[in-house]
């Protein structure tokens, strides 16, 4: 019984059905949370989540071949439960999260180290007592390389421990958590209002599919049904989002060949749909327009026109940014072959986003458990098997397609849903949970909220795509150049505020 | 890529008309600035961006400056990738406490005369951040702050603004000292 179908099945079979999330929601054993932990290991499932909350250790699982999805708890025994870390290593970093954060202990996790905790926490007595530990690589020659938690680059903040063999990179780790802001712990007790502000600041780059998704979950919570067309509206924002960053991002990695005219090309592109964005929903990246109930912004008819306009000129734009990719054989001699994340990695890590589909896991929030307004739209996958930096960039060069029809189907839909109400009011506050899946442009992303007999937030948990990225950038790296780095590094394009919370 | 180089050639510059400092922001900024800085520093402004707990939506702007519409090199205004080479700091985010140690000592790394500029309304205030435990509390809590500049992310043609105003205020305030 390890399959996570047929406990699934068998709770159903109690006539239990799963919640308006589409959940089903599972008590087990500590036996049956092995064997679960074992049949992530086994790839029967996908671990999608994993948290801690009120003497629960609790997972978000997913079957997506049977569409099936469930959140399964375990009681700790005095602060203890079964790791599962110790049979699924994506697991591991998500354990050492929850015992800095709650100081529940994962019995028989591998790794004793802690990971967002770097001992500097004045209200919480620290566990962490001893200088932390990178893993150590013997051989001739080796040198390390340390770079961060500042960067030379205008990103965020992190720290990589690259051990290289003159060019060639041996081992890189990661070491992340630097700014941590107690999100989660924020959250408890804030109302739901206040709550959305903060979750859509748990990344910026994706405030957009944290607003989605936070306002699913509340949604789910409450039985609350936003208006038809405030539904239309999250669609399209959460794709302009994609797109921006898609373009972006292209971009970027181009820049880190040393394509600057490329780079140019798409930060225009990029700036078109911000200046669009702020003109049709009041803000460049749209933040805080997407809150439980429904949307704050309407487009106007001049919106919807504007939007239609933007797409037009992407699509000029990008193909010219196509083609200089596509002809230039010394910018491809950078992307192709680097950086490869093998089809068992990205399996085994559910990777969500470009970093799972470059690599053949052909998984997308969107199609896989569609939500509206994705029920109703046409649209495509798509996905590559070389895992390389060439194959992330195709990926996006393809999703950008994807998202343009999909925008342009929401736009004409739009055009014939009657104007009304774009937020509605909700019924009684009621103790409950909802939890929501959403695809981000980097990958899905998870989003649980407890809600107490008020309107607040009892605990929230969310869980950023990145979580299951960053440890494959460790593996991509590995027998690649150091100069390859900030390419492949780039290809990702993890958030780190995302992961930190 | 020819394609891209002649398009880029014919159709002219895509940059947008240098915006002027308003009076507020020169209030702001004429307070914030001593005549020190004028004595120091020619109408040029290198600067280190510093993410000290932001959720990456101010990194995103500060990125856009660097784009060919605010094309913000125009200016003499150039960020650098050491500490070592700013005259600016421009920090965004709620301290973090695990970013506290990182930021005291870029702070340190950097030669002086220096001057650090808050971005946003976390570096400012802590924003929606305000109350965490984990957040120490907003830049000028860890490190001597000159200028504030809010918003959620900020504009880009904002920050320029602000950027703007810190050259101009500096240029004015002393004019002897231009080497």
């Amino acid at each position: 019984m390890s399959t996570l179908e047929a406990v699934a099945i068998h709770h159903l079979s109690d006539g239990k059905q799963p919640a308006a999330d589409g959940y089903v929601r599972l008590d087990v054993d500590e036996a049956i949370w092995r064997s679960l932990a074992q049949g992530c290991r086994d790839g029967l499932h996908a671990l999608n989540a994993l948290w801690y909350d009120e003497g629960q250790m609790r997972m978000a699982l997913l079957a997506p071949e049977q569409r099936v999805r469930a959140i399964v708890s375990v009681a700790t025994a005095n602060g203890v439960y079964p790791s599962v870390g110790q049979y699924h290593a994506p697991a591991i970093r998500l354990e050492r999260a929850a015992r800095d954060l709650h100081g529940v202990i994962p019995f028989g996790l591998p790794d004793p180290r802690p990971w967002l905790d770097h001992g500097v926490w004045p209200a919480q007595p620290s566990a962490v007592t001893i200088p932390y530990r990178f893993l150590t690589s013997e051989g001739e020659g080796l040198h390390q390389i340390a770079v961060g938690p500042v960067h030379a680059g205008i990103i965020e903040p992190g720290h990589f421990r690259f051990t290289a063999n003159g060019e060639a990179v041996v081992r890189l780790e990661e070491r992340l958590g630097y700014v941590h802001k107690g999100i989660e712990a924020l959250c408890k007790g804030a109302g739901i209002e206040q709550a959305a502000r903060i979750v859509a600041r748990i990344s910026g780059d994706s405030t957009v599919a944290y607003g989605f998704a936070f306002a699913r979950a509340v949604e789910a919570a409450w039985s609350w049904q936003p208006p038809a067309r405030a539904v239309l509206l999250r669609g399209v924002m959460a794709e302009i989002e994609r797109l921006s960053h898609h373009i972006g991002d292209v971009g970027a990695i181009c820049n880190d060949a040393s394509f600057v005219t490329i780079q140019a090309r798409c930060t225009l592109l990029r700036e078109d749909i911000l200046r669009t964005a702020n003109r049709c929903f009041g803000h460049r990246m749209m933040m805080d327009c997407i809150v439980p109930g429904g949307v704050i912004i309407d487009l106007s008819t001049d919106g919807l026109a504007a939007i239609r306009e933007l797409l037009i000129r992407l699509e000029v734009g990008f193909a010219g940014v196509i083609r200089a990719y596509d002809r230039s054989p010394t910018l491809q001699d950078r992307t192709v072959t680097t950086g490869i994340v093998t089809k068992a990695l990205a399996a085994q890590f559910a990777a969500g986003g470009y970093v799972g589909r470059a690599s053949g896991r052909a998984f997308d929030a969107r199609a896989a458990f569609i939500y509206p307004p994705y029920g109703d739209v046409a649209f495509e996958v798509p996905a590559r098997s070389s895992g390389d930096v060439d194959a992330r960039v195709w990926v996006r060069i393809e999703e950008i397609a994807q998202s343009t029809a999909i925008i342009r189907q929401l736009l004409d839909r739009l055009a014939n849903e009657p104007q009304g109400p774009l937020r509605v009011a909700h019924g009684a506050a009621q103790e409950g949970e909802g939890a929501a899946l959403i695809e981000a442009f980097r990958g899905d992303l998870f989003v649980c909220v407890r809600l107490d007999a008020g309107d607040k937030v009892a605990r929230l948990h969310a869980r950023d795509a990145s979580w299951f990225q960053w440890p494959l950038l460790e593996a991509a790296i590995e027998g690649n150049i150091v100069a390859d780095f900030p390419l492949c590094n780039k290809s990702f394009n993890c958030s780190y505020s995302g992961h930190d919370m | 890529m020819r394609s891209l180089l002649l398009n880029a050639l014919l159709k002219g510059p895509a940059v947008i008309e240098a915006p002027k400092p308003t009076g507020d922001m020169l209030a702001e900024v004429a307070r914030a600035l001593g005549e020190r800085a004028r004595r120091r520093l020619g109408r040029s402004l290198a600067i280190r961006e510093i993410d000290a707990g932001s959720c990456n939506g101010c990194e995103l702007e500060i990125h856009a400056l660097n784009n060919p519409v605010y094309d913000i090199e125009r200016f003499g205004l150039k960020f650098v990738a050491s500490p070592r080479h700013a005259d600016v700091l421009l920090v965004t985010g709620p301290v973090t406490w695990n970013m506290r140690q990182a930021l005291e000592r870029t702070y340190a790394a950097t030669p002086d005369p220096k001057w650090v500029v808050a971005l946003g309304d976390c570096a400012a205030g802590c924003g929606v951040f305000a109350g965490s435990n984990a957040c120490v509390g907003p830049v000028s809590a860890v490190i001597p702050v000159d200028l504030q500049l809010g918003g959620c992310p900020p504009q880009p043609v904002e920050i320029l603004k602000g950027l703007l105003g810190l050259m101009a205020g500096s240029n004015r305030r002393s004019p002897q000292a231009v080497p």
